[in-house]
């Protein structure tokens, strides 16, 4: 099968199969996923990250824990260091592409929890309705009346330092607004008449929350999701700044700003390359999100 | 027999100083195999009706018999979602906007507990008049026509033996309504079917029942056979009025 009739065969108007179906609405999202040409550019960052992230030991010039203190605070591009060393000695642009893992690490774990648990409180706080909704809302309300941080802060200190402890913190902070946003969309879609429609067939409340109602909030939960990695990047990294996060040696993003903060005046590049990464990583995961929103919208489906 | 009989029905909305009676007192009765109608302005209680037998609507007083079973609450079992089904006013919502028609039709059939799916599936695309090609198609790709044949399929799934129709073709296009409802009239006669229909449009009821309650204000005011209807003597003022009102140069 040729290119040209691979793509008549997803654009068909009338599909053959189940998976004929989906793969071909997959494919029309895709494409006007492609119109877009800045989420085109912030899904290209991110496919590189996670190049970097696998490739890591292939593409670092150096070992990112080893130490030179003969060589410590290199400028930019001396002696073989391409971004110069930090106050160890250690290649700066090495431990950058290690520390790509521990982001993906951090975004994925994240990504896994928080969307997940808000779409559960929320959906079935929407769907039953009662006590359920308010017993689940205010639980939700408190988690959202702490300033971010400040729980995190509160969660790692009382779990203890270290990367997965603040990844549990972050998640533990993040979920209330996919909470909220799937309570509200759950509101809208229960009294429509193709939810009615599936009760008259004897449905119960889980399936209809989890086939019927699920389906229709997920695109806009990974909208918003793709819209907040740029916050868990940063929260992660206030962590890492903070020392509650990923622990020294580790290259941490957050953690190597933190370390180049004694330095900031006379060795500025310590603490700006890794700053720059953070940067770049959230720029592209906002403009993935904007794109993603354009595309997964359901409410353009009629059109 | 009698396949719906309904006695001193009263369905109410919100509490208190906030209730608003959308039917008050109403009282009909539906034979088996026969076609029913219920005509009335907006806002008459005529849906409300059907929203109350499905359990839709759920405060409700009075007495509803389905097939000699009395119904109470808003619950109802499956026997009952499978002798009764319903088939909804807009086709533009009452189709899952991510689910095919097949994913439709299929849950259906798996939730009444039917096997051989995928042989039903096609069975009913084509008591519907729709095509196999458009099995694994998603609403959007479908016409006003097709989603409302789709959703009539989705009702007859469970081979019910009463169908509530809920205005089914005022969001459809002139032309289109006459299909649907040729359609509905063929089905009946296929499948024995029980119709009770609510509709603003006399003609439609004429055309497609034969026997009719005017409803105004949540109250029946008159109940006659649509014979009564053509020769154009209703006995009520009011049905008088609907009628004038609807043979009326446009």
């Amino acid at each position: 099968m040729n290119d040209l009739t691979l793509r008549q065969w997803l654009l068909a108007d009338a599909p053959t199969s189940r998976r004929h179906a989906r793969l071909s609405s997959l494919y029309k999202g895709w494409l006007t996923l492609r119109t877009n040409s800045m989420a085109m550019v912030g899904l290209t960052i991110l496919v590189l990250l996670v190049f970097t992230a696998v490739f890591a030991p292939v593409l670092a010039p150096h070992d990112p824990f080893s130490q030179d203190l003969a060589s410590r605070l290199q400028p930019i591009g001396t002696g073989g260091h391409l971004l110069g060393t930090d106050s160890l000695g250690r290649d700066i642009l090495s431990r950058l592409i290690y520390g790509a893992r521990i982001t993906l690490y951090i975004v994925a774990l994240v990504a896994l929890i928080a969307p997940v648990a808000g779409l559960l409180v929320g959906t079935v706080a929407g769907y039953a309705g009662g006590w359920t909704d308010v017993v689940l809302m205010r639980i939700t309300d408190i988690f959202l009346a702490f300033p971010r941080l400040v729980l995190a802060l509160a969660f790692v200190a009382a779990l203890g330092a270290g990367i997965e402890n603040a990844v549990l913190a972050i998640s533990l902070t993040a979920w209330p607004p996919y909470a909220r946003m799937s309570r509200a969309e759950t509101l809208t879609i229960r009294s429509t008449d193709y939810i009615n429609a599936i009760r008259l067939q004897g449905a119960g409340p889980l399936r209809i929350i989890t086939r019927h109602i699920w389906p229709l909030c997920i695109s806009s939960l990974i909208v918003r999701v793709t819209l907040d990695m740029a916050g868990i990047i940063l929260a992660a990294a206030g962590l890492g700044f903070l020392g509650l996060g990923a622990q020294p040696p580790s290259p941490e993003w957050g953690a190597m700003i933190s370390e180049g903060r004694r330095f900031i005046l006379d060795h500025w590049w310590v603490a700006t390359v890794p700053g720059l990464a953070i940067f770049t990583v959230s720029l592209a995961f906002n403009l993935l999100g904007d794109g993603l929103r354009d595309a997964l919208d359901p409410k353009d489906d009629g059109q | 027999m009698t396949a719906l009989e309904i006695r001193d029905l009263d369905v109410w909305f919100g509490h208190a100083h906030d209730r608003v009676d959308a039917v008050k007192g109403a009282n009909l009765s539906v034979m088996q195999g026969e076609s029913f109608g219920l005509v009335g302005e907006s806002g008459s209680g005529k849906s409300t009706i059907l929203r109350a037998i499905t359990g839709l609507a759920p405060q409700w007083s009075g007495t509803i018999e389905v097939e000699g079973q009395t119904l109470s609450g808003a619950k109802r079992d499956r026997a009952f979602f499978r002798t009764v089904q319903m088939v909804f006013q807009d086709p533009y919502a009452s189709l899952h906007p991510r689910h095919t028609v097949d994913q439709v039709l299929s849950e259906t059939l798996h939730l009444h507990g039917l096997d051989n799916i995928d042989k039903r599936v096609a069975g009913l695309l084509d008591d519907v008049g729709l095509g196999q090609r458009f099995r694994f198609r998603y609403p959007h790709q479908l016409s006003g026509g097709q989603r409302q044949r789709v959703a009539i399929a989705r009702a007859l799934a469970g081979e019910p033996d009463i169908l509530l129709l809920d205005e089914p073709t005022s969001a459809l296009d002139v032309s289109v309504q006459a299909e649907v409802l040729n359609l509905l009239a063929d089905l009946r006669t296929k499948h024995g079917l029980t119709y009770l229909m609510v509709s603003h449009d006399l003609p439609v009821i004429a055309h497609m029942c034969d026997q009719l309650a005017v409803m105004r204000n949540g109250e029946i005011v008159e109940v006659m056979s649509s014979a009564t209807l053509r020769m154009g003597n209703p006995r009520h003022e009011y049905s008088q009025e609907l009628l004038r009102a609807s043979v009326a140069p446009q």
